[in-house]
């Protein structure tokens, strides 16, 4: 028996600050951009549904943190991202993309309004330095700072219908405000012991949840008291495989695998995160003005019968004996929500249509799948 | 469950228990683990010949796919229908329960044994 799944590291291997934590819950461990991180606790199944029915916990440090700060960070962000940063509010959260010129996706990231003239941007684990670079190099006219503070923050994610009364009930935590009263998308700041802790009603699975920027030296301890109050209210553990599966089923990209530097966002169906209403010019508007030709591949849900999934990679041709494929999976999975095979692919746009049968083939064999919209599974509020 | 220490195993992490012309067929502990969780299983029709390190089956995880080898040259005899209703059978009970197939033989090639399976996946 051999297993499809390779992932070699690349980098040094990079250790969380709750790694300890992870070995004493007897997680596995995989590697994620040079980082090792739990991919499971005891089973990737159990864990998803506890996230769908009670709540999960993540632990997200290997995620990067930069902070743009001075007086131009709303204009310096309007340019350098594709959205428009300037207009949202104090402690409200956005999220967008960094552009190439070419109108490619650098990084999909969330931006938080932290202070007036402050905003913290978290991009992905795997383009930090790619995210960083950019932001850098595209300050240069503006009266702004950007700092990478990745190494000093770490990122605990409680995600489920329980999370609230689980952070409620948590040993040390204050807020600064009530979290009854908080909007998805929007943060609050708090502490924890004597750190500043962010508090931000996002998440990444499809279920209400939260998530916690806290100080490197807290991280640990504030783990510990969420597990400790959540013990009550059925909170796991969950580790990157579950997480996987919840974003798929809620139908959220993950970058490298639905974006990347040659995909426009309107191909991905992100075409709404590009602010071409906004009166300034930003990296990437000239090619998003012009948009993808017209025969470029988008992003459909594709759905099937039976119980084998196509993954990434797998091809889609338009017919059972086509030979030239129409399409390719970029994430898939049979979904542990709805029992059935589920993916994410770009297709042909003559194929892109709601219901249009397409097949996947799947190890040499073609199942049949139907286009359908995104995203698979939404919670009932 | 089978004795770990007196079964063989192959490198593609199978576990292979002999008796008499029937060799039973399963995956490792360790390839459950590696897998996670178990959700679909795929096996060879009863009756048909396989050959040895040959694709015959595949195991499904959430993450990944794996595939199941024969290790030996022969028939299948059985299969585990058990198996393929309740593929998490893999990963509660590899070594009993979640066995995957019987394939009868004339000729064993040669197995790791579990010192050698041991040292192989370094437990």
């Amino acid at each position: 028996m051999t297993s499809a799944d390779t992932s070699a590291p690349t980098t040094p291997t990079r250790y969380s600050p709750l790694h300890q934590a992870h070995v004493d819950a007897g997680a596995s461990f995989t590697d994620f951009a040079g980082w090792q991180m739990p991919v499971r606790y005891s089973s990737d199944l159990a864990e998803h549904h506890a996230v769908r029915t009670a709540a999960g916990i993540f632990d997200l440090s290997h995620m990067a943190e930069i902070v743009v700060a001075g007086p131009d960070a709303g204009a310096f962000l309007d340019y350098a991202l594709a959205g428009k940063l300037s207009a949202i509010e104090l402690l409200q959260a956005k999220y967008s993309l960094i552009l190439n010129e070419a109108g490619g996706i650098i990084d999909d990231i969330v931006v938080y309004r932290t202070n007036e003239n402050e905003y913290l941007v978290v991009a992905n684990a795997g383009n930090r330095f790619q995210a960083f670079e950019a932001l850098s190099a595209r300050s240069a006219r503006f009266d702004v700072s950007v700092v990478d503070q990745s190494d000093d923050v770490a990122l605990i994610a409680v995600q489920g219908p329980n999370s609230r009364a689980i952070l409620e009930a948590t040993e040390g935590l204050e807020v600064d405000g009530e979290l009854s009263a908080l909007k998805y998308y929007r943060a609050l700041g708090g502490t924890y012991r004597d750190g500043t802790v962010l508090i931000a009603r996002t998440g990444y699975t499809g279920e209400d949840g939260f998530e916690l920027y806290v100080d490197v030296p807290d991280a640990a301890a504030l783990w510990d008291a969420l597990v400790v109050a959540g013990k009550a209210h059925g909170l796991v553990p969950a580790g990157l495989a579950s997480r996987d599966t919840l974003r798929l089923e809620a139908g959220m990209p993950l970058y490298g695998h639905e974006l990347n530097t040659s995909t426009y966002p309107a191909q991905a169906g992100l075409g709404r995160v590009v602010s071409l209403a906004k009166d300034t010019d930003f990296i990437g508007r000239a090619a998003s003005e012009e948009g993808p030709s017209a025969d470029a591949r988008v992003l459909v849900g594709l759905v099937s019968a039976g119980k084998r999934a196509g993954r990434a990679d797998y091809e889609i041709f338009p017919s059972a004996d086509a030979t030239e494929a129409a399409g390719v999976i970029t994430s898939g999975a049979l979904s542990p929500t709805l029992g059935f095979p589920i993916a994410m692919a770009y297709v042909a746009p003559a194929l892109a249509q709601l219901g249009t049968e397409v097949f996947v083939d799947v190890r040499g064999s073609r199942i049949p799948a139907t286009v359908t919209s995104l995203p698979f599974y939404k919670r009932q509020k | 469950m089978a004795d770990k220490t007196e079964l063989h195993y192959t490198a593609e992490h199978e576990w292979v228990l002999v008796d008499g012309d029937t060799a039973t067929v399963g995956i490792t502990a360790y390839a459950a683990e590696k897998l996670g969780d178990v959700v679909f299983v795929e096996l060879p029709a009863v009756g048909s010949d396989v050959a040895s390190g040959t694709v015959v089956g595949e195991i499904e995880s959430t993450k990944s796919v794996g595939e199941l080898f024969a290790p030996v040259n022969g028939t299948v005899s059985a299969i585990n229908d058990a198996v393929v209703d309740s593929p998490e059978l893999v990963n509660s009970d590899p070594f009993g329960e979640g066995w995957l197939i019987k394939v009868s033989f004339t000729e064993l090639p040669s197995f790791l044994s579990y010192a050698e399976y041991s040292a192989l996946v370094g437990e």
